[in-house]
């Protein structure tokens, strides 16, 4: 199959391959960029656990191709470390508040809330819930996610208003 | 303020021990996408398998074609059952002593089951090569529904065992018989209840359900040609009992197989079993001498790996007018699919099924079950639950709600006058188990307190009142159940596994500066292993949970264990870990009494080093004794300090506990809102309560899953027809609810720390809690027993039936 060529900007480093047209964006991270953090769960963008950030906007990696990707920026949860390894608060958040058991939906977990917080940064319970409800966890029962996410809302907000 | 110094107190929060809400050690890699799972695994020229799958519930392979798949660019080879049969691989043992086919020879018996083994260099060449592989099909009539199965006219579904009047469990009477396994006593039990002044009896099926973890099953085969070692990476949730029959069926020596499992994403039972994914995935590494990677999609594992329940029960109960339990009978229907691949210790054919007198004084009971094949998936895992034990317990607390219905009484008044009292411990059960500790009626007495019980009856009556008048169409349940679990398999001289006694191991190494390396026989799949095993350990060598390193999972350093389904970690490799421990501290004894010129006996424990009595300034800490043990033991005593143990529990453990829920029924549409769901567990000691509520949590919600949405539904022709996550129930954080948890502590008199376990309680308790509510909703107009899942549809066509829903 002839292929493509497509450019883009992961966890900003700026990423040149050539792929198959076919290739799924999960597939371009994990078999051919080691990007292993996002996760296959179900192969249909039902779970989440591939969820990555792609224009400022969470989607299901499994269920876009890489070349739809072409130009993008695409940040993923080993893209919210920071430069020095310092934790983002919703990872910092997640361990503090044992939102996490097995840890195969906790990348995309965090990757969508990462952009759920950016979307609204004082999101009730309810909220919430509503906007993690395309990831889904086995483990925790989500109580412990929620509390989390909260946590490192207040933490962000509180940053936030120090930087002023 | 130096170490000696400080306080005792000081000093044992500074280990993070017994008790304490440690954070967890494994989150560090998971929140940032380190962790390391099979999927995440890559070997240099790793090619990757897949299979040509059963579209049919029942056929005869007329023919198999593989010429265009093989002359397909990148395919590397393609198996099937006729490849496997000079190596006598075609078909395996399964863990319940039937066996399997790895690659279906001449008959394919499920939908989804695997017919030829396509290994490419990527995944996307493996699948265009399964569809390149032609298999032609007679379809032949299916056997869907167990209570058909041995009919007269009932198809013949296993060739292979035609003729065979016994199997692993006894005489088969029918072809599609697989066992019969009675216990109790059925002649007193048919007397009791003959002359019983009151007999409910009741139809309950726990269907069947998948434990559908978020990360499917897979393996990474690997085998060195030049030096004759396989090593297989996977998703195992007992590691050492898959070397033992990979060495068994393969002939490869057990010294020369490496079994590793890495992260795992969640297992709940599902990967205890041996798939045949597994097998082809070493045959093709044999064959073709590198590597092999398998790794199945969400459909082929909702499809094809183990499923659970099942489970098609009748039971009589009988009690005297004031609600005094006499008797039980259960006559179970199981529904094994096409091959018999349960995990149960070899002697228990239905696991622990016989646990189903639950927390009662039932003075006489009798129990029958009946495996029967089917053309569905092979499995009846333990979905989160000990052997069957959720079955068990569904059973025994619908039974009590169905007799309270028939008696006109409470049934949380049923369940208190028949409850085991906590003078009766270690208590007896008609059905032969001896339940090590419990104090049911103050655990029972809290819940219903917390939770305000009698105002919410009469809440519940003032509802029923204004729903007459057409005043609300929202009709309110309360559930009750208290279930006692059997967990911890188990002694050696009742559990095994092929043969294997279901002991467990920790090995301890403490390193001179006072730091350790712990390695146990089990796997955390999410249970957080790495965190409390360091906190059993801490407590009883007196070093820093920190300063411990737990590690799991590699059979080339693991000391052999039995590995981690049935809450059996905490039980028994807990056990063995304090077990180690103390060894570790015995020596270290004998090393401070040297140094300090006493007796060993003049010596005394006081957090994390020994003292001398009565002179408490003249001490030596563990951190001390560690560097003393590479270079200043007594005469005659080895160096060093380490020690393992490997633990067979006197008994099981019977955690339990009392769970209430609240449901709101909206009758017009069926929807079920669930208000408050409080749960109260005992699990004996508490080592850290924050992943025990992590737990509960988690466990409730696959509960509320089971009873509320999901079900394998099979259509007559053997079709799945929900395999995938649009259609089988996980519930999101939008239907999960925010949960309640309580405790009681009543530690296990036989266990070293008095630790129960407590991963798989939630789940068996909270099954029952959500259908006893859903039931009570409708009570006062007669309902006493639907069936489960209680979806949306499924409540409406009983408000429906019950003539409530609008015109």
């Amino acid at each position: 199959m002839a292929k493509m060529h497509i450019k883009l900007t992961i966890n900003n480093r700026d990423v040149e391959i050539l792929a198959e047209p076919r290739l799924l964006l999960i597939h371009l991270l994990r078999e051919e960029l080691g990007i292993t953090g996002p996760h296959i769960g179900c192969d249909t963008s039902h779970c989440g656990a591939c969820t990555v950030d792609m224009n400022g906007k969470s989607v299901k990696s499994c269920t876009v191709f890489s070349v739809q990707a072409s130009g993008a920026e695409i940040t993923t949860v080993e893209g919210l470390v920071g430069t020095d390894g310092s934790l983002h608060p919703l990872q910092e958040a997640f361990r503090e508040h044992h939102g996490l058991q097995c840890g195969f939906c906790t990348p995309g977990m965090i990757t969508r809330a990462y952009r759920l917080l950016q979307e609204n940064p004082n999101p009730s319970e309810a909220e919430i819930r509503h906007g993690i409800s395309g990831n889904l966890c086995r483990c925790t029962g989500y109580l412990t996610i929620v509390r989390a996410i909260h946590a490192a809302a207040e933490q962000m907000n509180k940053a936030r208003e120090a930087a002023k | 303020m130096t170490t000696e110094t400080q306080s005792t107190q000081e000093r044992s929060q500074k280990l993070e021990g017994l008790g304490t809400r440690r954070k967890r050690v494994e989150d560090v890699r998971f929140t940032q996408g380190k962790g390391n799972y099979i999927d995440d695994f890559k070997q240099p020229g790793m090619l990757f398998g897949d299979f040509v799958r059963s579209p049919y519930g029942h056929a005869r392979i007329k023919s198999i074609n593989t010429e265009a798949a093989l002359a397909l660019p990148g395919v590397k080879a393609v198996l099937t059952a006729e490849d496997l049969k000079p190596l006598k691989l075609h078909w395996m043992p399964t863990l319940a002593g039937d066996v399997q086919a790895v690659l279906a020879d001449e008959k394919v018996l499920f939908q989804g089951q695997e017919v030829v083994f396509v290994v490419a260099e990527d995944r996307y060449v493996a699948a265009d090569a399964v569809d390149l592989v032609e298999v032609e099909y007679e379809d032949l009539p299916a056997l869907v529904d167990p209570n058909q199965s041995m009919t007269a006219a009932a198809p013949v579904l296993r060739d292979d065992l035609q003729g065979k009047t016994s199997g692993a469990h006894g005489p088969r009477k029918h072809h599609n018989h697989i066992f019969t396994w009675e216990v109790g006593d059925a002649a007193g039990t048919a007397r009791a209840i003959s002359g019983a002044p009151v007999v409910a009896t009741e139809r309950i099926v726990y269907q069947r359900v998948h434990p559908c973890p978020l990360e499917t099953c897979g393996c990474v085969a690997s085998m060195d040609k030049v030096d004759g070692h396989l090593t297989v990476w996977g998703t195992f949730q007992a590691p050492h009992a898959v070397r033992t029959v990979a060495s068994l069926i393969s002939g490869i020596p057990e010294h020369k197989i490496r079994i590793v499992s890495p992260d795992i994403g969640g297992g709940f039972g599902n990967k205890v079993g041996v798939y045949p994914g597994y097998i082809c995935s070493i045959v093709a590494s044999i064959v073709l001498g590198v590597p092999v990677k398998w790794v199945e999609d969400r459909m082929e594992n909702l499809q094809a790996t183990a499923f659970a329940r099942d489970y098609h029960m009748t039971g009589e109960i009988a009690a005297t007018q004031e609600g005094r339990i006499t008797a039980l009978r259960c006559n179970v229907l199981a529904d094994h699919g096409a091959f018999d691949a349960c995990a149960d210790p070899t002697k228990y054919p239905a696991g622990f099924f016989s646990i189903c007198t639950g927390s009662y004084d039932i003075p006489v009971a009798h129990v029958t079950v009946e495996g029967v094949y089917t053309n569905k998936a092979p499995g009846g895992v333990a979905y989160r639950c000990s052997f069957r034990v959720t079955e068990a317990s569904y059973f025994i607390e619908r039974m009590i709600d169905v007799l309270a219905r028939k008696l006109g009484m409470d049934p949380a008044e049923v369940r208190r006058r028949n409850l085991i009292r906590k003078e009766q411990f270690p208590y007896q059960s008609a059905l032969g188990w001896e339940y090590d500790s419990g104090d049911y009626l103050t655990a029972l007495d809290k819940a219903l307190n917390t939770v305000g019980y009698a105002g919410l009856r009469e809440e519940q009556r003032r509802n029923r009142e204004a729903f007459a008048h057409g005043a609300t169409r929202k009709l309110m349940g309360i559930g009750v159940s208290f279930f006692t679990e059997i967990v911890g398999a188990g002694p050696i001289k009742n559990c095994d596994i092929l043969g294997l006694g279901m002991f467990d191991s920790c090995e301890i190494r403490v390193h001179p500066t006072g730091s350790v390396i712990a390695r146990l026989g089990t796997i955390s799949q999410g249970q957080g292993h790495a965190t409390t095993f360091a906190q059993i350990l801490a407590s009883e060598i007196g070093i820093p949970a920190d300063k411990i390193t737990v590690e799991e999972g590699d059979t080339d350093t693991a000391p052999y264990g039995l590995g981690t389904y049935g809450s059996r970690s905490t039980p028994v490799a807990g056990a063995a870990t304090a077990m180690a421990g103390r060894k570790i501290r015995a020596k270290a004894q004998m090393i401070a009494a040297h140094l300090l010129e006493v007796h060993d006996d003049d010596l005394e424990w006081d957090v994390d080093r020994f003292r001398v009595k009565g002179v408490p300034d003249l001490s030596k800490t563990m951190t001390e004794l560690a560097f003393a043990a590479y270079n200043n033991v007594p005469p005659g005593m080895e160096p060093g300090l380490e020690a393992v143990s490997y633990y067979d529990p006197p008994n099981m453990t019977y955690p339990f506990g009392a769970y209430v829920c609240i449901v709101d029924v909206d009758v017009d549409s069926g929807v079920t809102e669930i208000r408050r769901f409080y749960a109260l567990d005992d699990c004996g000691t508490r080592i850290n309560p924050m992943i025990i509520e992590g737990q509960v949590h988690g466990g409730l919600t696959e509960a509320l899953a089971i009873a509320m949405g999901q079900e394998m539904a099979y259509d007559d022709a053997g079709n799945l027809t929900n395999a995938s996550l649009l259609d089988f129930f996980l519930p999101t954080a939008v239907e999960t609810p925010s949960w309640e948890t309580d405790f009681t502590t009543t530690p296990s008199p036989h266990h070293p720390i008095g630790a129960k376990g407590v991963g798989e309680s939630p789940n068996v308790g909270g099954v029952s809690a959500f259908s006893n509510a859903v039931n009570d909703a409708f009570a006062h107009l007669g309902l006493t027993h639907t069936q489960m899942p209680h979806d949306h549809w499924r409540v409406w066509k009983t408000a429906e039936r019950l003539g409530l829903t609008t015109a």
